[in-house]
């Protein structure tokens, strides 16, 4: 019989404390990375904010010569983009998870999934400059003209396309997010869509429903919880990104009537101006903005995050 | 046909029709973008780039020193950030499990892990640039291991939790400590998984450009001092293709077109170990 060693059952206990202290300590730096971009945004904003205080989220005013800073242009550049974003990317990416889940070959899954998520992986720079020397000439020379004619004329929302063609702006911004949010909200959705037990679905064709009623009345119902998150995490994503959004702006400190004009995001703001800002009360001014996009997301992220996990947990209960 | 049948089957033809219009719609933008990338991309490559500088404006040279930039940092951004999250990934899955502290860091890295990067730059720009008094390509890096850590963090979890609980059991059984059972069996038994974290984080961290802005800044010279301004690629697109220069443009292209080909072969590899650990593990069933 083997006696057990003394030394060597102390060393490994040893070695077993080490290992999870420093489990333990890299989880807990997960934690304190997320305090200390809080905390260190809270302390760059502070002079910027308190000089402002409240105001600094409800002026346009943007005057690096006069030092007057107010965040309105951005936070409306950010909503607006992000709202185009969303409103093109969710029914698209709706139709290509139901492309993908319902009516295509199965030849022909595997590729178009693939294909959707690289898209995913292609670094926002490349939309970017995509986004700049293809997508905003041809928006400038056939998509917008079409637009000021023809839409620009009609009453209340003919002001949302009014002006000359820029080409870049608050819609190109609009469209270049649309594509780049497009691969989350598409995978999500089929991930999600494949989830739902065969039998739901074929117990609704058998009662004779059409492809389109089985979807609508069995699919979306059931995968509600997943399509919302999908939805929310696109839209974070929107929210704060930066570069793809940065070369097509236009970079223009105003709220204009008209999607087509130049116009400034929160993130693109700080990506253009914050290597150049000269005195304190400008870096503030940027970094505070950079703290408000970050409780923003914060905020759409965790929400998100929370419905899934009671929607999650309340599935799981009716089991 | 009654009128209401009718309805119904023209109303289903309709939105499948749509459905197929939507995938289109994405494939084509795909096809678009890469379309553009290659074209561009390859008109702009030539040996240069590979061997001589960025250029002063309006003249010929190439991006070497942005490409060793962008490696060195990309290296060292994974070379801190990965095994912080792996090993942060092993406590959540081994020791916390359901504890009120794993559920806690897993919801603030759901949300580091989609937080906008340009907040992560201004943060080491706050924390790194500011006290050191000057941009350098180690607080570049350092911003790309915050951006690091929760993606390896993520896949780790993920990864081991796919590893039986029967070979834990048995390795426990034997009186190994967690730690031995860790090292000697979950990492071995999670290997594939652990290296396709580590080829998506590669992949995340090397098309970043927001957070390196403000941080390692750009250089237009070869240089290899960590303590200084390095030049690196995402950067140098910024500066390039915005700039009124054609040589710039063009440079700009080829640098976009070597970053993306990049990035797509490493997720295209991650890809390809996964098929392959799937396959293995219904083959061994």
């Amino acid at each position: 019989m083997a006696i057990i060693d003394q030394r060597h059952a102390a060393r490994q206990l040893l070695f077993e404390r080490v290992f999870r202290a420093a489990t333990l300590s890299a989880a807990i730096l997960v934690l304190v990375i997320l305090g200390g971009v809080a905390l260190s945004l809270i302390v760059g904003a502070w002079p910027a904010l308190h000089q402002f205080g409240f105001a600094f989220i409800t002026r346009e005013v943007w005057n690096p010569v006069t030092d007057q800073y107010g965040a309105l242009a951005p936070i409306y550049g950010t909503v607006v983009t992000s709202l185009i974003a969303m409103a093109l990317a969710v029914p698209t990416g709706f139709g290509i998870a139901l492309f993908l889940t319902e009516l295509c070959p199965s030849v022909l899954k595997r590729p178009i999934g693939v294909a959707v998520e690289l898209l995913a992986a292609v670094p926002s720079i490349i939309f970017g400059i995509w986004g700049l020397f293809v997508l905003a000439p041809m928006l400038q020379r056939h998509v917008q003209p079409w637009l000021i004619d023809h839409l620009g004329p009609i009453p209340l929302i003919g002001k949302l396309f009014q002006g000359p063609p820029y080409g870049i702006g608050i819609f190109t911004a609009g469209l270049v997010l649309a594509i780049m949010v497009l691969p989350f909200i598409a995978a999500t959705m089929r991930d999600v869509f494949e989830t739902v037990p065969p039998m739901l679905k074929e117990s609704g064709y058998g009662l004779g429903a059409t492809t389109w009623e089985v979807i609508w009345n069995v699919v979306v119902p059931h995968s509600r919880v997943g399509m919302v998150g999908g939805i929310m995490l696109g839209l974070g994503r929107a929210l704060g990104e930066t570069m793809a959004v940065t070369f097509v702006i236009g970079n223009a400190h105003r709220i204009s009537g008209s999607l087509l004009a130049p116009g400034t995001t929160i993130s693109s703001s700080i990506a253009n101006e914050f290597t150049e800002a000269v005195g304190d009360l400008y870096t503030s001014s940027l970094i505070a903005l950079g703290l408000l996009l970050f409780v923003i997301t914060f905020i759409v992220i965790a929400v998100a995050q929370w419905m899934l996990r009671r929607l999650e947990r309340r599935a799981n209960a009716s089991l | 046909m009654s009128r209401r049948r009718l309805f119904r089957t023209v109303r289903n033809g309709a939105f499948l029709a749509l459905s197929v219009f939507a995938t289109a719609i994405g494939l084509i933008c795909l096809a678009a973008i890469l379309w553009t990338l290659v074209s561009r991309g390859l008109a702009g490559m030539s040996t240069d780039v590979f061997t001589r500088m960025t250029p002063p404006p309006g003249s010929a040279g190439g991006l070497l020193n942005a490409i060793y930039g962008s490696a060195v940092m990309t290296l060292l951004g994974i070379l801190m950030g990965s095994p912080v999250g792996m090993l942060a990934g092993t406590y959540l899955s081994e020791y916390g499990r359901a504890s009120r502290l794993s559920m806690l860091i897993r919801f603030i890295n759901d949300i580091l892990l989609s937080a906008p990067s340009i907040i992560i730059g201004l943060f080491i720009y706050e924390v790194l640039v500011v006290r050191m008094g000057h941009f350098s390509a180690l607080a570049g890096a350092v911003s790309l291991a915050v951006i690091a850590i929760p993606v390896s963090l993520r896949t780790t979890e993920d990864m081991l939790n796919l590893v039986p609980a029967g070979m834990k059991d048995a390795s426990a059984a034997l009186g190994a400590y967690p730690w031995r059972t860790v090292l000697s069996v979950v990492y071995p038994a999670a290997r594939s998984g652990i290296v396709t974290g580590l080829l998506l984080a590669i992949a995340r961290v090397s098309g970043e450009t927001a957070p390196l802005l403000f941080t390692a800044l750009n250089n237009q010279f070869w240089s290899t001092n960590l303590n200084a301004p390095m030049a690196n690629l995402p950067v140098v697109i910024f500066q390039f293709a915005l700039s009124p220069y054609k040589e710039w443009q063009n440079l700009a292209w080829a640098g976009a077109l070597i970053i993306t080909m990049t990035i797509l072969v490493l997720s295209i590899s991650a890809r390809a170990i996964l098929g392959l650990m799937q396959s293995n593990r219904s083959a061994k069933r």
